[in-house]
């Protein structure tokens, strides 16, 4: 049995063992799993059940929750234009920025896989990014797209131009914001590698025979080779951008005129800054079901792109 | 095809220098990709070492004149920095011995020990590695108040023994199935406990495979935010990832010298383990397939 590739059963032949000593192994079993049973059990199953609670009723915290009804997610989905913008602006960053990342990644690798000299040096050049991650990139890009002495603009008045807000427009906020995440693209090209490194090179040497060219080979042998990784790494990559927080805590705080305020932060700030806990759990659990459905969506339609190696093509 | 390898030797030496210019061109690009990566860096570290009156300089000055190293003790002496450092060498260095434990623990059960149910579990386990956040955060922040938890760094600490981050019970566990099954059979042939097992075979065998679980999740929580920014209000209790965003000014504009300073202190502890522990990471990419 396996899922995405990871194995689930240990596939142990069951060893002729008498009923106690069995026993004893599923005893011992459970109790050295327990730990995680119960975080589970008060960690995620009691809070997701207390939330779906709080989502249907209106509570400041400090007063007992007043039962509503739908009223929160009726509000959330037809009247409040801020949620609504929200939602959009973080599935156009999640959209765009994921796929570039991936894309660029990919690029990456196949260049790095060329019997390169210097190999580790890049390697590690390009993993930095992600190392340090989160608050110390959003805090280095905040200074660097600042309008008036950020590094971009003094470059490009330099050379003459005057560069734009790129954190204080609304309509180039999210360019902003992905063009910083492809500073850190450079991550997920340590997976494609081990990936490429996987590839049998039999199939090169045949697309040789064929004549093909350079953009064939990595269109026709290598991106169907990796489809597997790639589709991982691009619903993964998309579950959390969803859910990104601190680039725009830090950076732009929402702003421009809520241009990206995105999922999380909307969250926060109604249950951390005002105190809409009924509220915010209704927004949580849009995002939780918004991910859900996306997350199916996507594995549903894998297989008309994703090859895995061993099994018919649409099976 | 007869037709094309006639053709070929003819067009050796252009193919040959159509090679060159390939290799040199892919050197051109992957040089150009490393130095944009290096420039926030560079820019960092430039704007941390500059006087408060040049940040403003026009054109912009990589190398600073005059170099300004007093902006480090500067920028560690006007906030409690110290007193930060430290709660985060707390918080994180408890946190890791937490996950450690639980999650090997754990990982140990579900590979090597049959019992009804696990499979099921695991792949709940699994699903939790997807579970967003938000949709348990509101609840555990009303049961950590209950508790009266805030403003301490029980919420921080607390869960990583109960393996809250699945992610690590799947990474030892994927690791802990590639140990040969025969030597739990001889062990428990010689009398020894499952959880000596555990302690005395499997745990000694997978030193590689905890320090990359150590050294991952070190640095996750190094860096964590939200949970820190909701769950710790004093000042005197931040961990530094929280600490860094007081140094942005809400009405009087960001002193960006200490800022810059700030960052790159909260950075070294990242990036010295990042090189002096590479090959750990690179084995987490491989046994996961998921990067940190």
């Amino acid at each position: 049995m396996s899922i995405a590739g990871v194995r689930i059963g240990t596939g142990r032949p069951l060893l002729r063992l008498s009923m106690s000593s069995r026993r004893g192994e599923a005893l011992t079993g459970i109790l050295m799993a327990s730990p995680w049973i119960l975080g589970f059990l008060i960690f995620i199953v009691g809070p997701m059940i207390i939330s779906l609670y709080l989502s249907f009723t209106r509570w400041d915290l400090f007063t007992a929750p007043r039962w509503i009804g739908l009223r929160n997610y009726d509000q959330l989905i037809f009247r409040d234009a801020k949620f609504l913008l929200s939602l959009k602006v973080t599935t156009i960053y999640a959209f765009v920025s994921v796929p570039l990342q991936v894309s660029l990644g990919l690029v990456l690798a196949t260049m790095l896989n060329q019997k390169i000299r210097l190999l580790g040096f890049f390697r590690t050049v390009y993993y930095l990014p992600s190392v340090i991650g989160g608050i110390a990139v959003a805090v280095m890009f905040r200074w660097i797209f600042g309008t008036q002495f950020g590094l971009i603009n003094s470059m490009l008045a330099t050379i003459g131009i005057q560069g734009p807000s790129w954190l204080g427009d609304p309509d180039l906020v999210l360019v902003s914001f992905v063009l910083m995440s492809m500073w850190g693209a450079g991550a997920s090209m340590l997976i494609y590698l081990g990936a490429l490194q996987g590839i049998p090179t039999e199939l090169y040497e045949a697309a040789d025979v064929d004549g093909a060219g350079t953009l064939a080979k990595f269109f026709r042998v290598t991106v169907p080779m990796m489809t597997p990784v790639i589709f991982f790494n691009m619903v993964m990559g998309i579950i959390t951008a969803l859910q990104e927080f601190v680039l725009p805590f830090i950076m732009t705080r929402g702003g421009p005129a809520n241009s990206s305020t995105f999922l999380v932060l909307y969250l926060y700030r109604n249950a951390f800054e005002i105190f809409k806990m009924g509220y915010a759990s209704a927004i949580a659990w849009i995002i939780f079901i918004y991910i859900m459905v996306l997350t199916i969506f996507i594995i549903r339609s894998s297989s008309m792109w994703v090859y895995y190696e061993g099994s018919l093509k649409g099976r | 095809m007869a037709e094309r390898a006639a053709r070929l030797p003819a067009q050796g030496g252009d193919t040959q220098w159509l090679e060159l210019a390939k290799r040199l061109s892919i050197y051109v690009v992957l040089l150009a990709g490393a130095v944009i990566v290096f420039i926030p860096f560079a820019w960092t570290l430039s704007t941390a070492l500059k006087a408060p009156d040049r940040l403003a300089e026009f054109p912009p000055r990589w190398i600073p004149d005059p170099v300004v190293w007093g902006n480090f003790p500067e920028a560690v002496t006007i906030k409690p920095f110290g007193r930060w450092f430290l709660n985060t060498l707390f918080v994180v260095g408890v946190a890791t011995t937490g996950t450690i434990m639980s999650a090997s623990l754990v990982a140990f059960s579900f590979a090597r020990l049959r019992w009804p149910g696990r499979n099921v579990l695991f792949l709940v386990l699994l699903a939790t590695m997807m579970l967003p956040d938000q949709v348990t955060l509101i609840p555990t922040f009303v049961l950590f108040r209950h508790l009266g938890w805030v403003n301490t760094y029980l919420p921080l600490i607390a869960p990583p023994f109960f393996a809250r981050n699945a992610f690590f019970v799947f990474l030892l566990r994927q690791f802990f199935m590639t140990i040969p099954l025969d030597l739990d059979d001889a062990a428990r042939m010689d009398g020894a406990s499952f959880f000596q097992i555990y302690l005395r075979i499997i745990l000694p065998m997978s030193k590689p495979a905890l320090a990359v679980a150590a050294i991952m999740f070190s640095q996750f929580k190094w860096k964590e935010f939200l949970a820190p920014l909701i769950y710790l209000n004093k000042q005197e209790m931040f961990t530094v990832s929280l600490g860094l965003r007081t140094f942005i000014g809400e009405s009087w504009g960001t002193e960006w010298h200490l800022m810059m300073a700030a960052n790159i202190i909260f950075m070294i502890p990242l990036i010295l383990i990042f090189f002096f522990a590479q090959k750990y990471f690179i084995q987490g990419v491989v046994i996961t397939g998921v990067k940190g």
